[in-house]
Formats: C-alpha cells, structure tokens, sequence
C-alpha cells in the first residue's frame, strides 16, 4: 500500500518550463502546492563548457527517468516500431536549464489556421486527413499572458508591433504587443551582421530573435557572457531564465510551495464518481499516495499522454479523460530536420556565442506570405545563428569535396573549421488523422509500464514547405557569400523531439480535444492539463514562451475558479 | 526597394582573412614531424614507451619532440598499437601539422573504453583484430607494419563494408572508431585527448572562456588561444564517468 500523505490543494506533476510557471499564480493566491519532479537541483556549477559532456555524451539526458521511458517510433500502424531516443531532461527546471531559450509568440494565423484558410484560399486548401481545428480563442487572448512571462522570466528581444505601431528592426508580422520587451535583444555578431545585411538585400527583413537569455542585469540575474555553451549546457551565471532560476524559487517562498525531487508520478488516482483524488509517486524505494483537490500535469507532451493512458480506473477504462478517445490524437512535432548547410570562403567567427544569438527571417513563415499559386498551407522562420564547437567543426559535412578521414580531410577542416553554417528550419506542421501517441503493446519501462509508442509521419505539406523554405534558405546563404550550400532530406518519420505537441488538444468540442479553453479536462473536472500537449497547431518557431503563458493563464484561472473547479 | 550594397561591402570586409599569428601557424608546421614509437612491453603490464619521452614542462617542445604514451588502462599493447596507425590513419601527422597521435587520441579512446564506453570494448577487440587478421592474410604483415597506401586501402573497405567480421558491420566500426578518434584530438583535455590543445590550435579555435567581448569575436579564430581546460575553472563540478547526477541533491538556489 502506498503511503499516504497529508491533503494539498494542488499537486503540479513535473516542474519544468510549465509547471515551474504554473506554481506562481497559484502559490501566490495562497495555495498550498506540492511540486512533483523527477530530477533533482542542479546549480550553475554542473554546467561545465564542455562540448564532449553536454554534446557527444548528451549528459543532460543521460541516466534520468525519460530515458527510461523513451517512446518507440514507426511511420504508420503497418509498421513495426523501433526504439527511439528522447529529447527531454529530468530537473528542476526540465529542460529550461539548457533549451536554447529562444522565446517566440505565436503569429496570431497560428491560432485560426482553418478559418484563415478558408477564407483566403478555399476550404479545399486544408490538406487532407488533417484534424487541425481553430484555437479555442485568439492571439489577443494569449497576449497579456505573453507579456506577464516576458516580464517574469526576463525575454530579450526587438518588438516589431507595440500597440500596432510597426517596427522594422523587430518581427514586423507579430501580432501586436502592449509593449517592448523588457531587455535589448542579445547582440549581433559579425555573422548575424554578414547575414542581416544579406537578407537586407534581397529585400527581406531579418531581425535579432527573442531569447529568455538576460542582456542586462534582471531581476538579480547578469547578463548574458555569450561563452557559447548553451545548446546542452545550463548557463554557469543564470542568465539563461531557466524555471529553476526565477519563479521556482519565488514560489517556494512564498511559503506554499514544496518540491518533491527525485520522485516518479505513475497513476493519477480517481474515485468511483471519476473525479481526481491525488497522485500515486515512488520515491526511492517507497510508494506514496499524495491527495488533493487538483492535479495539474505537466510533465512533457509523451509523458503526459503516457500517464493518462496509464492511469486506467472504472470510470475511465481507456485511461483518464480518455472517454472520447482524444488522448494521444493530432500529435505533431517539429522533428522533421530537412536542414541546410553552407559553407563559405572566409571565416565566420563563430565560436563563441549561442544558438539565441541569430537572425530570423519571418516573412515565409504562417501566412505571411501569399500561398495562392502554391500547393501548401504554413510556412518556415528562418534562422542564422551563431556556435561553432571544435568537435562540431570536426564532424562538419565535407560538401563532397574530400574522403571524410586522412589529410586531405585534415586540411579542409583545418582550413573551414569556422567557415561553415548550419540552418535548421522550424515549419508548421499539422496534425493528421492516422499520428498519434498509444502505449507500446511489448517495450516496458524498467518499473514495468508501457512506453508510448509514436505512429506519426510528416505530409505533402510538411515536405512541400520544407522544399520551399530550404530554397529560400539557400538563396540567403548564397547572397551572404556561401560558396557551396547542400540541403538535407525532408524528412518522414516524426521522432521524438524537444517541440512535441497535441496528444491532449485544447479546443471547445469535448469530441476532439481533451482540454477546454482554460486547460481543464472535459471529462475531469479537477484535471488540468500544461504544456505543448495542449496546442493544436505549431506555428513555425519555439513553443516555450506559449507554454509558459497558456500555463500561466490556466493556473490564474484555477486560483480564480476555485471553488467552481474543485466543486 | 533595395538597399545599398555599401553595408554588405563593409561588412564582408571586417570578415576578410586578417593575417594569422604567424608564430602560431610555424609551431603547428613544425609540430608534425613525430618519431615513430616503440613498443616495449613491460613485465606484467601493458605499457608503451616511446623512444624519446618529450620534455613534460614545455608542452610546445614536447609535441614537437615525440610523443609520450600513456600506460593502458584497458586495451592491449597490440590493440594501442593499431590503434595508433588507424588513428594516423584518420588525422594525420603531416604537412599540415600535428595529428591524432599528438593529441593523444589513444588515451582517450583507451580512457573512454574503461568508462563512457565501456559497452564498445568488445567492438574494438573484435574490430582490431578483423583488421589485424585482414592485413595478415592479405599482406602478410601485421596493420602497423604495413606502407600507409595499404593501410588506408584497408580502412576504406572497412568504411565501405567491404570486409567483415566486425560489430555490426565494417561501417558501423569504421564510423564509431572516427567519430572517437575526433572527439579524442578535439575534445576537453580533461579526457585525455587533445593534449597540449593540439586539436584546438589545428582548428584554430581560441579556447575556453568564460565570458566573451565583441572585440574577442571579431578578431576570430586569430584571437590567442589561451589553453585551458574547462575544469581549469573549480567553478565547475566533475561528474561520474555514467554522468549520473541522482546522487546529489544540492539546494543552492532552492
């Protein structure tokens, strides 16, 4: 029997990007809070600059619970699924503690991709076997909470449209803003300039992109050092706005929250009436049950589908707020790669600074631009950014030009160490009737439970816009002065990755979303769901900073709706 | 409408090749001419000597005199042995400068094998042993005793699959067996490879630093390198091999 422990208003299942947010507004409003987290404190002393550690031998992901549990992937269900790898980091602050920290806003056709489309275009444009709905509401709903986690976590960046008033050295296609970011955007660097200037000249307009990374001193944080080891390292002066480093701890004193590190949720428990009654977690070798009135889950897209296709009672056979059948459906991710590489005729100067550090070009991204003569909806931001690491530089592609070993090769890297770039391009993508997350019938964690098991690949319009947008990519490469450019594949199985979304879908019609608009089950009352698992559609860049404001907003609403929500 | 291309000229220029620090350049042209080891098997032990230990207090002077061998904490002395010439092979010691030998990759490969990958261990011994017996049958001499066309013949069937007896496959060795070997000669010194940052220097990159100007970046990779280790900062902590952090529980900024 599980030991059981004393009653708690709300139990947060995972205290990452999400949950770590989620636990201001509602401690704040003095609610007791109980934070349930897999990993354990790190410090800015275990984030060495170390690109062996933190990249050849992935430390940030190794040995941790979702290793464990990593999903299993195939194409379609007539496919027999393989062992797939996973992305994500078990923390105190998730994997907040070394993301890249880009920290985009949605473009408000994110939120209306049916409606928008069918306006402009045509209904028949939709793609096929898509489920993609409208959001249960628009970009201007979203934006006071956008603002709040700006100015909370401390995002630097270039507004582009405060209040409708257009800027051109900010995103001129955002949706508008009540005001400018509370930080200067990170600086430019002679390749962000190289590359501005480029796109300046085909008439595009590049701009420094959002990152929760401190360009001046904020909120007792300094600024960013730009020593360049953030892609898979934590940042060694906290100016990365990892959740661990701001409202965590602000939560934790106010004297409501608790943090139970080290400890693995693995039922979420209900009664006969299938209301929520508490958690299930082991901690050691120990098993506890923690009542409360609430749980919100926020633990990664895979494994908050995974936990509530495991968490099977009477009143919810096929697992919780599973009635409808809409757990795992209109999964989608950013998976797909289709990267282009560059390679130039002089150095770059890229060794130091981070991936944050880039300039982004959004006018193919969403329906910025003018889809009437081509065969896709959606589009790409692209990105040019800094970070150059010497094993990295090593293992570059060598644009055919030499065998990848001896000393010809020896030389061409000697020679292009820091004359190389790497363009990964984030696309939207949509949701499809046959993707989706089940749990695996033979792969088990080592406690036993199934695995999710990924049946999902990408479409005409992922590859189409992939096509286009490598294009696009490689004309600003070549007016920038590369010399050789090779685009990769575009893609078809979608693996798991850091932007996993849908699973647990927000929307108004409980027939095909598990959400409603506020974030809570349609069928459990006192189930409330964080993270990408609740967002329907991508948009072409980070999902993040839409995360933190869609759990902002629904934490706010519990502390509100108390009474209503709990009964 | 478009812009002056008179930015986008300015620009290329701050990007243009500056002149590089020559003594720099002259130390890695000098750098590659390294004897050739021997093997002394010590009773009992399995230790290569080289024929010419280098000065251990002038790192400079060392690389270029001969390269020190390290004791072996898990392959044979025949196993190093090929190692070495495979890892010569791969990157290096020429013209253009140091290689894989000077930067230690052995040791590092050696080191990680009794850590990190351990679970490759047996992908070597196999592996080497393919290439042994390969070069033995074919050529009647061991890989090591071979012209370096042979040996680089051998490998490119390796790499495209042309011979077998290896997990899984000559590919899947031949490339693990790289990716080591360069993360051996470019990696934190810490692990035992890119000793004396000959791997950096090749690179030209300019080392480890925890905070960076604008003026250190627009200098490039002409900016002097200040060879240091990350674990040269005690900022940081030392993980376990596994890189396991679930035993510690440090509250610094709960």
């Amino acid at each position: 029997m599980p030991k059981q422990l004393a009653k708690t208003n709300v139990v947060i299942v995972g205290m990452g990007a999400a949950g770590g947010v989620a636990a201001m507004p509602l401690t704040n409003a003095g609610l007791k809070v109980i934070g349930i987290e897999a990993g354990g404190w790190l410090s800015p002393r275990d984030f060495a600059p170390d690109e062996l550690r933190n990249g050849s031998r992935n430390w940030p992901q190794s040995v941790q619970k979702a290793a464990s549990e990593a999903p299993t992937i195939r194409a379609t269900s007539a496919d027999t699924a393989v062992q797939g790898s996973h992305p994500m980091m078990n923390a105190v602050g998730g994997t907040t503690m070394h993301y890249w920290a880009q920290s985009w806003r949605l473009n408000p056709w994110d939120f209306k991709v049916v409606s928008e489309t069918k306006q402009r275009y045509g209904a028949e444009r939709l793609p096929q076997g898509s489920t993609v709905e409208d959001w249960p509401f628009g970009y201007e709903e979203l934006e006071p909470y956008y603002d709040k986690i700006e100015y909370t976590i401390g995002i630097s960046g270039q507004a582009g449209n405060v209040q409708g008033k257009k800027n051109r050295a900010g995103n001129i296609f955002e949706g508008e803003r009540k005001r400018e970011y509370p930080m200067k955007p990170l600086r430019s660097s002679p390749f962000t300039e190289l590359m501005g200037n480029a796109a300046r000249s085909l008439d595009w307009n590049p701009f420094q992109g959002p990152a929760a990374i401190t360009t001046e001193l904020f909120d007792g944080r300094p600024p960013c050092q730009y020593h360049g080891f953030c892609n898979k390292g934590g940042c060694h002066v906290q100016a990365k706005g990892s959740t661990a480093f701001n409202v965590i701890p602000k939560a934790i004193d106010t004297g409501n929250l608790e943090v139970v590190t080290f400890a693995r949720v693995t039922q979420i428990v209900t009664d006969n009436d299938g209301n929520i009654t508490g958690v299930d977690y082991i901690k050691g070798s120990e098993t506890f049950f923690q009542p409360a009135d609430v749980v919100l889950l926020a633990s990664y897209a895979y494994e908050n589908v995974r936990l509530l296709q495991l968490s099977k009672s009477r009143a919810f056979p096929d697992g919780l707020a599973n009635n409808a059948g809409q757990v795992g459906r209109h999964y989608l991710s950013h998976h797909q790669g289709a990267p282009v590489f560059a390679l130039f005729d002089r150095d770059l100067h890229n060794w130091y600074g981070l991936p944050a550090q880039g300039v982004a070009i959004d006018e193919w991204a969403d329906d910025n631009f003018d889809h009437s003569e081509l065969d896709f909806i959606g589009g790409a931001n692209l990105w040019a950014h800094t970070d150059r690491k010497p094993m990295t530089a090593a293992k570059m592609s060598t644009f055919g030009e030499v065998r990848n070993w001896g000393s010809d090769w020896k030389a061409f890297i000697m020679k292009n160490a820091d004359r190389t770039n790497t363009s990964y391009i984030q696309k939207t993508t949509l949701p499809y009737e046959d993707n989706y997350l089940d749990l695996d019938p033979l792969v088990k964690d080592p406690l036993g439970f199934p695995v999710t098991r990924i049946t999902a690949r990408y479409r005409d319009n992922e590859k189409r816009i992939a096509a286009f947008s490598q294009e696009k990519m490689e004309q600003w490469y070549l007016e920038a002065g590369a010399i050789k450019v090779v685009k990769a594949g575009l893609g078809n199985l979608m693996g798991a990755t850091t932007h996993a979304y849908g699973g647990t879908r927000m929307g108004l019609n409980s027939e095909t979303n598990v959400v409603n608009e506020w974030g809570f089950s349609h069928e459990v009352p006192n189930l409330g769901i964080l993270g990408a698992s609740v967002m329907g559609t991508s948009g072409s860049r980070n999902p993040t900073l839409t995360v933190q404001a869609l759990s902002w907003r629904t934490a706010e609403y519990l502390a509100n709706n108390w009474r209503s929500v709990v009964g | 409408m478009k812009k002056k291309n008179n930015d986008k000229s300015a620009q290329n220029e701050s990007l243009v090749n500056r002149p590089s620090s020559a003594s720099r350049r002259d130390l890695l042209k000098s750098a590659g001419l390294v004897g050739a080891a021997a093997v002394s098997t010590v009773a009992g032990s399995n230790v290569i000597a080289s024929d010419s230990p280098g000065s251990r207090t002038d790192p400079a002077a060392d690389s270029m005199a001969s390269v020190q061998r390290e004791a072996l904490e898990v392959l044979t002395a025949e196993e190093a042995e090929t190692l070495e010439a495979i890892c010569d092979c791969l990157i290096p010691s020429d013209e253009h400068g140091s290689g894989a030998k000077e930067a230690r990759a052995v040791h590092y490969i050696d080191r990680a094998l009794a850590s990190h990958n351990r679970d490759a261990r047996q992908n070597y011994s196999v592996g080497l042993n393919a290439i042994n017996e390969f070069a033995r049958k074919t050529r009647g001499k061991s890989f090591t005793d071979l012209l370096r066309d042979q040996q680089d013949s051998i490998l490119l069937a390796v790499q495209t699959n042309k011979i077998f007896g290896f997990i899984p496959n000559g590919s899947g060795f031949f490339n693990m067996l790289r990716s080591h070997t360069i993360d051996g000669t470019f990696c934190d010194p810490y692990y035992g490879g890119n000793q004396n940052f000959v791997g950096w220097d090749m690179l030209r990159y300019p080392g480890i630093r925890l905070g960076v100007s604008e003026a250190d970046v627009s200098v490039g990779g002409d900016l002097p390198p200040n060879h240091q280790s990350a674990y040269d900062h005690s900022t940081y902590t030392k993980l376990a091999d596994n890189g396991s952090v679930d035993d510690r529980e440090g509250k610094d900024y709960a």
